[in-house]
């Protein structure tokens, strides 16, 4: 084998101690002690069990395993069937999208954000706009319509996220029908997040300054049709899981964590509401004019599994109450904010040749006049400048609470963006909920945290 | 071109000294590729961090900053002493914390019953390679569900020694969001129980969010022209 250069993977910052001699099985110190870096190799060649301790067993779950959701992989240390130490191993999904943000107009990245959290992609974009907003201090410059655009896919994005939770959730512990029957609601409202946005996922729908598209005609007839419909379907897997006594063995008291042990680890969403406190960011922060509803955050105190599938049950019930008032509440008039310097200057149509910018701005632009067409190319390809400075925005998406930090450096693009993702520090409560347990209990803590590795890793 | 003169124009007001500046930008559109044909080239902006905020703050913030200066006290500080600039933007309130009066600072937020923050929503790395001496910034988050308030807390770190304090042994829930911070920008947070890797692998070579770290990418090919990748594209500031 040919002499392999090894340069220490993390410079000099860790100190003379960290140089190691083999590219694929470093080893450097850190005050938990030592930390071996073992690829292609076994364990065995690298160290023998720690004097005093029997050989242990270390199982790697994942990260391609069916009941992991995604690519998690979870590093159990077992002893029979008991669990005595969980860990993550995560980063497979992570593909770099802050820092693409960092290359794209503050209008572009809305479509690199979206791909995040891959089941709430209306959050992601929702949580990045309302941080842009607020830096270019246009947050009441919105148009109310926007907003009520906004709030309805929200929900129906909360609504599709839980029930893969639910029906994914209830796969990996064998309630198949749950499965079935949740990827059958989901399609209903996908098929609406279609309707108004063009797309299943990854809408890059919600734009600063407003929404892509007003809802299309005939669009709010369709989603109150599917509002009556919905809550009789939903209550499907309530009429088969609730009182299922498997359903209740599988979950009641498993992956236990009560609100001291959410407030340390900083868990939100759900798991956090099952815990008994009712703290949800749109009541607590409202955005969007979220104040202007009349909802409620449901609770239990059970702190396991089977709370946080009651709280998601509820929730959506909740979601339906939102989308119904908010269609209630849609009054005619413009989905973008007036400032022509923000705003997105064409809007789409469908064609005989697909979907495309509306014939009226091609016309507007291409022969009217000539301002039009210099403005649009220039918000399109240079965009728009925001403030130098710092933001944090919260929304609640599914699955807690997601944070974006934006830094501006007064240019055209992100200087820096950073999203806090409900999953990824949720993850963090593994350990907790799991160290103790029976292996087949990890399956299902993990599916109640209900990460989403896309927005774990980003 | 030719020259222009007498026509640079200072936008932004400079009698301010402390503000920090992000940049200077000359010409109407930021694109430094290519000559200046618009005739606004002698065009300067100075593009500026909004400055230190003067009492009173507003909101809750004074409050915050009152009962902070009262609980440090029994450290033997004081908000003075252990901040270095509050800014105000935006509605949101930072404290510029002098890192070696992090932990104290942070442990009082906690405990604090007039302050309760309970929990600590993650850190974020920022990476400013102009600003000599503290390149590297940490952003912590605090929110007071109690108090129903936010706060920011901003720690700097020069680049030749990118080391500030760990507040896993105050949050736990900042585990995480240190070793990511570590693993993009290299922060080093002294004290975290095991400051490793964790999204990428545990072998790579450098630290991807630093601003010198390229973006990637190869240049596509479309009907015979070239695109460059997104970090050699043209851009505009």
């Amino acid at each position: 084998m040919a002499d392999v250069t090894y340069e220490e993977p993390y410079g000099d910052v860790l100190g003379e101690d960290s140089a190691g001699e083999d590219l694929y099985s470093g080893a450097y110190d850190t005050t938990e002690g030592r930390v071996y870096t073992v690829t292609g190799a076994d364990w065995d060649s690298i160290l023998a069990p720690p004097e005093g301790e029997k050989e242990r067993v270390v199982v790697n779950m994942g990260p391609q395993h069916p009941s992991t959701h995604g690519v998690l992989r979870l590093i159990l240390e077992l002893e029979g069937e008991t669990v005595t130490e969980a860990r993550c191993g995560i980063g497979y999904l992570h593909t770099g999208i802050e820092k693409n943000l960092e290359y794209r107009t503050w209008t572009q990245a809305v479509a690199y954000v979206t791909r995040m959290d891959y089941l709430a992609p209306i959050a992601n974009e929702a949580g990045y706009v309302l941080a842009v907003e607020k830096l270019l201090g246009i947050v009441d410059d919105v148009p109310e319509r926007a907003q009520l655009v906004r709030i309805i896919t929200l929900e129906l994005n909360r609504i599709q996220s839980h029930l893969v939770c639910l029906a994914t959730g209830g796969f990996e512990m064998g309630a198949l029908t749950a499965m079935t029957n949740g990827f059958r609601d989901r399609e209903l409202v996908l098929d609406l997040l279609e309707m108004i946005t063009g797309l299943r996922m990854n809408h890059a729908f919600i734009r600063p300054g407003g929404v892509a598209q007003d809802i299309p005609e005939g669009g709010v007839a369709k989603i109150r049709e599917v509002m009556r419909k919905l809550p009789n379907q939903l209550d499907g897997v309530p009429q088969l899981l609730v009182d299922n006594g498997i359903w209740k063995d599988r979950t009641s008291g498993v992956g236990y964590l009560d609100l001291a042990g959410c407030m340390a680890l900083g868990v939100t969403g759900p798991v956090l509401r099952a815990a008994g406190l009712p703290y949800d960011v749109r009541k607590a922060q409202p955005y969007f004019g979220y104040e202007k509803f009349d909802f409620d955050v449901p609770t239990v105190d059970t702190c396991d599994v089977y709370g946080r599938f009651l709280v998601r049950l509820e929730e959506m019930n909740q979601s339906i109450r939102i989308v119904e008032q908010a269609l209630d509440m849609l009054e005619p008039g413009p989905v973008m904010v007036a400032d022509k310097k923000i705003a997105w200057p064409a809007s789409l149509s469908i064609g005989g040749d697909g979907m495309g910018n509306s014939l009226d701005h091609i016309r507007h632009i291409m022969g009217e006049s000539m301002e039009a067409l210099i403005h649009h190319f220039k918000i399109v390809t240079e965009g728009f400048h925001v403030p130098a400075g710092q933001v944090y925005s919260v929304i609640e998406a599914p699955r807690g609470e997601l944070g974006v930090h934006i830094v501006s450096d007064g240019g055209t693009r992100p200087y820096r963006v950073h999203f806090r993702d409900p999953s990824f520090n949720n993850l963090q409560a593994t350990a907790a909920m799991c160290e103790g347990g029976q292996v087949a209990d990890v399956i299902g803590a993990v599916a109640s945290i209900d990460p989403v590795m896309g927005g774990v890793d980003r | 071109m030719s020259e222009i003169p007498q026509t640079s124009v200072e936008v932004v007001p400079v009698d301010t000294p402390t503000l920090p500046v992000v940049d200077v930008r000359k010409g109407m559109f930021g694109g430094g590729q290519s000559g200046d044909t618009s005739g606004y080239g002698g065009v300067v902006r100075r593009v500026e961090f909004p400055a230190p905020a003067q009492r009173p703050f507003g909101g809750y913030f004074d409050e915050i900053a009152d009962e902070l200066n009262a609980a440090l006290a029994d450290d033997g500080l004081s908000l003075d002493a252990a901040v270095e600039a509050v800014v105000v933007q935006a509605d949101e309130i930072t404290f510029h914390v002098r890192a070696e009066h992090l932990l104290a600072f942070v442990t009082r937020l906690r405990d604090e019953p007039s302050l309760r923050f309970e929990i600590c929503t993650g850190v974020s790395g920022v990476h400013y390679p102009h600003m000599t001496g503290r390149e590297f910034h940490a952003v912590w988050h605090f929110l007071s569900i109690t108090h129903n308030r936010r706060i920011r807390v901003e720690v700097s770190a020069p680049a030749d020694h990118p080391h500030v304090p760990s507040i896993v042994s105050i949050y736990p829930a900042d585990d995480w969001h240190e070793r990511e911070a570590f693993d993009m920008f290299g922060i080093v947070f002294d004290g975290h129980p095991g400051l490793t890797r964790i999204l990428m692998p545990d072998d790579w070579v450098g630290f991807p969010q630093r601003k010198d770290y390229p973006l990637g990418g190869i240049p596509v090919e479309y009907k015979g022209a070239t695109i460059p990748p997104p970090d050699q594209r043209r851009s505009y500031s």
